[in-house]
């Protein structure tokens, strides 16, 4: 598909994430406006506090992006999911900048102006109002401009929390390989920050002493400026209104039948939201889409009630959630879970859905045929001469790669990479790594010719696709129960893979290859 | 050098000056007094304390030990924002705000006193009028756009702008050109003698000292040498004096040399 097609099918939600984006920008960076020049006005007149406080400010620059999210979504008041962990990121993110040049500005006025300032009898409030701030005026304007470019660029991420924005395609575009949808988010992103430079450019030129001279000619720039910003307030106001609305009609319908269906960050976690989303719409349920949520949110997610449910593996609840080391029988994993579940988090578990998708120890076609390799013991010798790639989960969890090396005794040649997990299916079919840790039902695993060995030691616990499920939301929506047993054992190995492929190698929209599915098995109608 | 006077508008009173981390004084036991009407030129070398007696006046510093009274009250009992509105204050380079028009600079001391918008434009016009500048060319201006002779005489029009009876001067004219000076040294005098100011007015040029002062206090370490006429200066037989009047005899007045000696 040509860029120009896929942006004319993905047009609304493009402008939808724009919008997002832009408002996360605008609000943050009023707010870091509105705390980063008082704070610069006082650092100005305590010098004591100055180069602790821009330690501070610095330090906070300096942290990662996603390190930063991290550290914010357990937190109450700031954290969560959302917009509002990105704004706080955001807001720490631009205060720097907007507080250094505020100091920088300020201290860099004439002292000869200012000394004639006071003497002329200027109160001190005078002084800063009608001649620091004015004159540092531009100064301050060049560090709201790079404060404004950072928060563009930071904003990316913050789809990795759920706060939407155009990172949400380059998000997408990282797990499925698609270039469209990668550059459907760099490119606009690109565009808003080359945007904002440019109108916070003639804004400071505006402000620029000496600029003066000829105030005709700067008046067609002025106007322009003043259009722009007019636009964005007024977008702004827009999607500030839309969200007022929009709560309303949320409170309301949350009083009739309406879920909040969330989802992981990945393709079958989408398909498997996708899938009981649009059953309860057949049946007539008001459904909200929360998918693409990172790491652990999800869990969080349902704790607090912000989502009603989402597609989870046994496995990864048995060791990731409720911290049990992990074992092999598949029955005790999902009993002892559904148990704990309901005791601690008062959410329930539903039946299996009839796949499980475990960690596939994977290997290129060729090196299995040559090799005559079918398990992981057979390829245990051959690892010496092999280097591995695995996602930053399976690197960590406590079902992940120490043990995995320890049970089979294998040995690389060098410490495995640790890549981002959709990126190791293309590293080991282009022969840069010889050995991952895929998802079994990877849609990919075929297309790119490569093998699954088996586990022999029985080393992985199970993971079998189940739904979690708040308990007050069953009550609730009666028509959750029926559509949940109906999915009861429904879906196969062989068919996750083959809706994985249609997405993630076809490229073809989850809603589509969804609702085909469910026709075909006829889950539709009640 | 002291003087019994009914009635002087500035008066010192066995005043030092000491920054906190120097030893040595700024100003040492400084006693004089600014009479109505007069214009008081403090002269003396860089470092001499010249400027420091200035900021004392208005209140920009305040006296380590002794007093400094202006119309009668000591400048610790002046509410300081109500002394400096009575001083106009004009520096080298005047600085004038470089975001306001010249009529904006001129006008800033009636606007802080909220005079309404008409009788400010008058006033300001007719100062400007009054420095040479033609309001309609200047008004509108902004201080980058004019010449530094041009800059310093809007520097005089706001320091006079709300009618101070006291006028401060810091080297105003030190940073122009001798031919713009000489013509700005000789509107000023002529100026005061006008309106009748009294100006306490600091430079370390002999010839601008002679040409502007009723009275010249020559400075030197700190401490006030002679408080003469400038009749009586140019009889003085001070060495310090001896020596600024010599720079005299070695350039002629009227030469431009003459500007660059002191």
């Amino acid at each position: 598909m040509t860029f120009w097609r896929f942006l004319q099918q993905n047009w609304p939600e493009l402008l939808t994430l724009l919008r997002q984006h832009v408002w996360l920008v605008f609000v943050s960076t009023l707010i870091a406006v509105a705390i980063g020049i008082p704070t610069g006005i006082l650092l100005t007149r305590k010098k004591s506090l100055r180069s602790p406080i821009l330690g501070i400010a610095n330090v906070m620059q300096t942290i990662p992006s996603l390190a930063l999210f991290g550290f914010l979504i357990p937190l109450k008041y700031v954290g969560g999911i959302g917009a509002r962990t990105a704004i706080v990121a955001l807001v720490l993110y631009s205060l720097l900048p907007i507080i250094r040049n505020t100091v920088t500005g300020i201290l860099g006025v004439d002292p000869n102006v200012r000394e004639a300032a006071v003497a002329m009898g200027m109160t001190g409030r005078q002084v800063l109002w009608q001649v620091e701030l004015p004159l540092a005026m531009s100064v301050i304007i060049t560090g709201v401009r790079v404060a404004m470019v950072i928060a563009i660029g930071v904003a990316t991420i913050a789809a990795a929390v759920g706060a939407g924005g155009l990172g949400v395609f380059i998000f997408r575009g990282i797990r499925q390989f698609d270039n469209n949808l990668l550059l459907a988010g760099a490119v606009p992103a690109a565009l808003l920050a080359l945007t904002a430079d440019f109108g916070l450019g003639l804004l400071e030129r505006h402000f620029a002493i000496g600029r003066r001279r000829k105030p005709d000619t700067s008046l067609g720039w002025e106007k322009l400026a003043v259009l722009a910003t007019s636009l964005i307030a007024i977008a702004v106001i827009g999607e500030i209104l839309a969200d007022w609305r929009g709560s309303d009609s949320f409170t309301h319908s949350a009083q009739t039948a309406h879920v909040v269906v969330g989802s992981k960050d990945f393709t079958e976690s989408a398909i498997l939201a996708e899938i009981l989303a649009q059953m309860l719409e057949a049946r007539g349920v008001a459904v909200e889409r929360n998918f693409e949520l990172g790491g652990n949110l999800p869990h969080d997610a349902l704790l607090v009630g912000k989502i009603d449910l989402y597609p989870e593996y046994t496995g990864t609840s048995y060791t990731a959630i409720l911290k049990h080391a992990p074992i092999t029988d598949p029955h005790t994993v999902y009993e002892q879970v559904k148990k704990e579940y309901a005791e601690k988090f008062n959410v329930a578990v539903s039946d299996p859905l009839g796949f499980e998708n475990t960690f596939a120890i994977l290997v290129r076609g060729a090196d299995a045929r040559r090799l005559k390799l079918k398990t992981i013991s057979d390829a245990a010798p051959q690892a010496r001469n092999w280097r591995a790639g695995f996602g930053q989960d399976f690197m960590s969890r406590a079902d992940g790669y120490p043990g995995f090396a320890r049970v089979y005794g294998l040995k690389f040649v060098e410490q495995p990479r640790e890549m981002d997990l959709s990126l190791t299916y293309l590293a080991l079919a282009s022969g840069q790594v010889d050995l991952i840790a895929g998802n079994s039902t990877e849609g990919r695993i075929a297309a790119l010719d490569l093998v699954q060995l088996e586990d022999d030691r029985h080393y992985f616990p199970p993971y079998e696709a189940v739904y979690l499920v708040r308990s007050d939301s069953l009550a609730r929506v009666p028509a959750l129960s029926e559509a949940l047993a109906k999915l009861a054992r429904a879906i196969s190995t062989e068919e996750m893979r083959q809706l994985n492929y249609e997405v993630d190698a076809n490229k073809r929209s989850q809603a589509e290859v969804v609702r085909e599915w469910i026709k075909r098995k006829g889950l539709a109608a009640q | 050098m002291s003087e019994s006077t009914d009635n002087p508008l500035v008066e010192f009173r066995d005043v030092s000056f000491f920054h906190a981390a120097a030893s040595a004084p700024v100003i040492s036991q400084l006693t004089f007094s600014v009479q109505q009407g007069e214009t008081l030129v403090l002269l003396g070398e860089s470092g001499c304390g010249k400027t420091t007696t200035l900021k004392l006046i208005n209140r920009l510093l305040l006296p380590t030990s002794g007093e400094v009274r202006v119309e009668n009250k000591s400048t610790i009992e002046w509410d300081p924002i109500r002394l400096r509105r009575r001083a106009g204050y004009v520096i080298q380079e005047g600085g004038l705000f470089p975001h306001f028009t010249v009529a904006n600079n001129v006008g800033l001391v009636p606007a802080l006193e909220r005079w309404d918008d008409a009788r400010i434009k008058k006033r300001v016009n007719e100062l400007l009028s009054l420095v040479g500048l033609e309001p309609n060319e200047f008004a509108d201006r902004y201080p980058g756009e004019l010449s530094g002779g041009q800059r310093q005489r809007v520097g005089v029009a706001r320091a006079l702008a709300a009618e101070p009876p006291l006028l401060l001067l810091d080297e105003p004219f030190g940073a122009l050109d001798p031919l713009t000076r000489a013509s700005l040294q000789r509107q000023f005098a002529e100026l005061t003698r006008r309106l009748k100011k009294t100006a306490v007015f600091v430079t370390h040029d002999v010839r601008e000292a002679l040409l502007l002062g009723s009275r010249i206090g020559l400075m030197h370490q700190g401490r006030l040498r002679l408080l003469e006429t400038p009749e009586n200066f140019l009889k003085s037989k001070d060495k310090q004096a001896l020596a600024y009047i010599e720079t005299l005899a070695l350039a002629p007045t009227g030469s431009p040399a003459a500007e660059e000696s002191a």
